[in-house]
């Protein structure tokens, strides 16, 4: 892809009201770096090709604008289930409402601690996998978001946990502009859950990088926040050892504005990553976008993109996602399926699936249509006495369930379709 | 029960007349066959009846118990007591079997004002209607109809019927796609069905089905209208003879 030359201009006003926070050499220089990076790269404009489908302009722009807050009245998510709580509140760890950080088989710390500490093993990770990731497609939201984090959390994973660690983003001010950055890492063998809840902010960036070593697991179950008029640019990087399994999913419902990106490096052999995505969009202010980028760099590794996309009243869906085989990594299993359901002729679904393969002994498949309510199957339905209203929403659950199914833990999974009968179910009226 | 007076179809989107003036009335407790030659009419009845679009009725009235069905969605038409057992049953992939069919029948009971069955109930009762038709525990768990072998299909038909209670069936060419034995059971559950209430009109090709699900009035149909009325007896003639004789007799 031909590089266009940065406008450091669009760079330094963004830049101008950010503040680099303190910390300890290395966390210094790892920051120093990312903004040299971002200046090297330029921020996003609507004529990059990675950008073609997302307009980044109010995602890079100095001034966040503002969202209005959503009030939930479906309480909490997965209420019964026993979680360690870590609540961050437009963007600032907030230790009274989160739980007692200690738990056996994890190492959690702020992000603000453990980069003040001259030796951490957070050097390893912190900037490094954004880095890594910046290699095919630029990623300046990334490195902006090393550079100028102003929280997160770092989680050490010494052994398999079984209760999930929950990041609760809470969204209280109408004009809050939040970075956060989050590292885990997973030792050889180690376990972990992780939920993300909640909308953050009126503007959000974030970068969770997760390195996972051989024979280690890393879940993750992420709900979006439905506050209509939210900005959310997030990026997922990670790195698997051998025999290691990434497993991500996504739920997002409402929404001006998402962009997620998930970058994979499968790095040891017989590595599994899935990253999965339901999301439902209503009305012609909301746009959301699913970017992935696999990279397989070892033998007999598995990946797995499944996204599915319900559209109406003039939503956007997008979806970009890239399946990369080096020279030696054969064997590969590659699968990619893209799906929008559209409920009416104002609705779009872009997608772009990429495959690029340079390994002569691998099986990679993918797919992506966009499509209309199935009328038989509704009139089948109907037939049967179900209305036509109910039927129809049958349908949109049944058409979210191949991305649902990619949810091993069913309490979780349960969650998500809870979540989604509520969302039908208040547009029913 | 049903009373079709001077039906007139059309497609919606071309201008074809298919159904051109039907009269027929199903009684309570009776069966009626309908035969006859591709293209004649009989699906397009059974789906306008049930309210599939793509239709336009030009003409004539369809009278369930003396309500106009013609005037209802489909699912009120079932709620009314009508069903269909679809001459090709849909496949819905996420959809399971079970769900689905509580979803309906609960539908159907509170469209009728009644209470809906609990979880429990309707388990207890499901398991015993599919054991009758020899459907595994596997099959009600899977989703509606997918990867299910044609037999599979149409027991599952039968089921759907045993577990809404119609007043009204209509099956639209259940013996097509079955084996000896699977239109044998099909059959059994059919007949398990019958009783003085209900009314029941086949759609069938051939006398093989009526072996199994005996009728008491058997029409022919073709281009559109009803030709010829009788008893089973008209079923072998068919069956022997084919239409042309049939048909070279009214015309």
């Amino acid at each position: 892809m031909a590089k266009r030359k940065p406008n450091p201009d669009v760079v330094a006003a963004r830049l101008a009201d950010l503040t680099m926070p303190e910390g300890s050499a290395w966390a210094l220089g790892a920051r120093q770096s990312a903004r040299a990076r971002l200046e090297q790269m330029g921020l996003p404009e609507r004529r990059d090709e990675y950008w073609k489908f997302t307009r980044p302009d109010t995602l890079v722009q100095a001034d966040a604008p503002t969202a209005a807050l959503f009030h939930n009245d479906e309480g909490p998510l997965w209420d019964d289930m026993d979680r360690l709580k870590v609540v961050f509140v437009d963007g600032v760890f907030d230790a009274d409402a989160s739980d007692d950080l200690s738990q056996e088989g994890l190492e959690i710390e702020r992000l603000g601690d453990a980069t003040s500490k001259d030796i951490h093993w957070a050097k390893d990770i912190y900037g490094v996998l954004e880095t890594r990731g910046q290699t095919a497609v630029d990623r300046p939201l990334a490195a902006l978001n090393t550079a100028f984090a102003t929280d997160g959390i770092v989680i050490r994973v010494t052994g398999k946990v079984s209760k999930p660690v929950n990041l609760i983003y809470l969204h209280k001010s109408e004009t809050s502009d939040v970075i956060l950055h989050h590292c885990i890492k997973i030792e050889e063998g180690a376990e972990m859950t992780l939920l993300e809840t909640g909308p953050a902010a009126a503007r959000f960036n974030k970068v969770l990088e997760v390195e996972i070593a051989d024979k280690a697991a890393f879940h993750h179950v992420r709900v979006q926040g439905r506050d209509h008029e939210r900005r959310a640019v997030t990026g997922i990087f990670t790195r698997l050892g051998t025999e290691s399994t990434f497993k991500s999913f996504t739920l997002t419902m409402n929404g001006v504005l998402t962009r997620n990106e998930c970058v994979i490096e499968l790095t040891g052999d017989d590595a599994n990553a899935t990253v999965a995505g339901a999301c439902v969009g209503d009305g012609d202010d909301f746009h959301h976008d699913d970017t992935v980028f696999i990279t397989h760099d070892a033998v007999n590794c598995e990946s797995r993109q499944v996204f599915k996309k319900v559209l109406r009243n003039g939503a956007t869906g997008v979806f970009q996602g890239k399946i990369l085989v080096k020279k030696d990594a054969q064997k590969t299993d590659g699968y990619q399926i893209s799906q929008a359901l559209l409920l009416d002729d104002d609705s779009q679904f872009l997608a772009k699936p990429e495959l690029e393969i340079y390994a002569d002994d691998v099986a990679c498949s993918h797919g992506s249509t966009t499509g209309a309510i199935d009328e038989t199957a509704l009139f089948y339905l109907q037939s049967r006495g179900v209305p036509k209203a109910e039927a129809t929403d049958l349908l949109v659950l049944a058409f979210l369930a191949e991305a649902l199914e990619e949810i091993d833990n069913e309490t979780l999974a349960e969650g998500m379709y809870e979540r989604l009968e509520g969302w039908l179910a208040r547009r029913a009226s | 029960m049903l009373e079709i007076k001077d039906l007139h179809v059309k497609l919606e989107e071309e201008d074809k007349q298919i159904l051109k003036g039907v009269n027929l009335t199903v009684e309570p407790g009776k069966v009626h066959a309908i035969m006859g030659p591709n293209g004649s009419g009989k699906s397009t009845l059974s789906y306008v009846l049930s309210g599939k679009g793509g239709y336009e009725v030009t003409g004539g009235s369809a009278l369930l118990e003396g309500e106009e069905l013609l005037d209802m969605e489909a699912e009120e038409r079932a709620a009314a007591g009508l069903f269909l057992a679809f001459q090709y049953p849909v496949e819905i992939p996420g959809v399971g079997n079970m769900t689905f069919l509580r979803t309906a029948v609960n539908a159907q009971r509170k469209a009728r004002g009644e209470d809906e069955m609990s979880a429990g109930e309707f388990l207890k009762v499901i398991r015993a209607k599919a054991k009758t038709l020899k459907i595994d525990a596997d099959m009600l768990k899977r989703p509606v109809n997918v990867g299910f072998s044609g037999g599979e299909k149409k027991r599952n038909e039968i089921l759907q019927m045993a577990m809404l209670e119609p007043k009204m069936c209509i099956l639209d060419e259940t013996d097509s796609g079955l084996d000896v034995d699977a239109m044998k059971l099909v059959s059994e559950g059919v007949n398990a069905l019958r009783d003085e209430g209900r009314g029941f009109l086949v759609i069938t090709h051939y006398q093989r089905l009526l072996d199994h699900i005996k009728p008491d009035v058997v029409h022919i149909m073709a281009d559109g209208r009803i030709v010829k009325t009788g008893g089973p007896e008209l079923a072998i003639e068919v069956e022997n003879n084919g239409y042309a004789d049939i048909l070279a007799e009214v015309a």
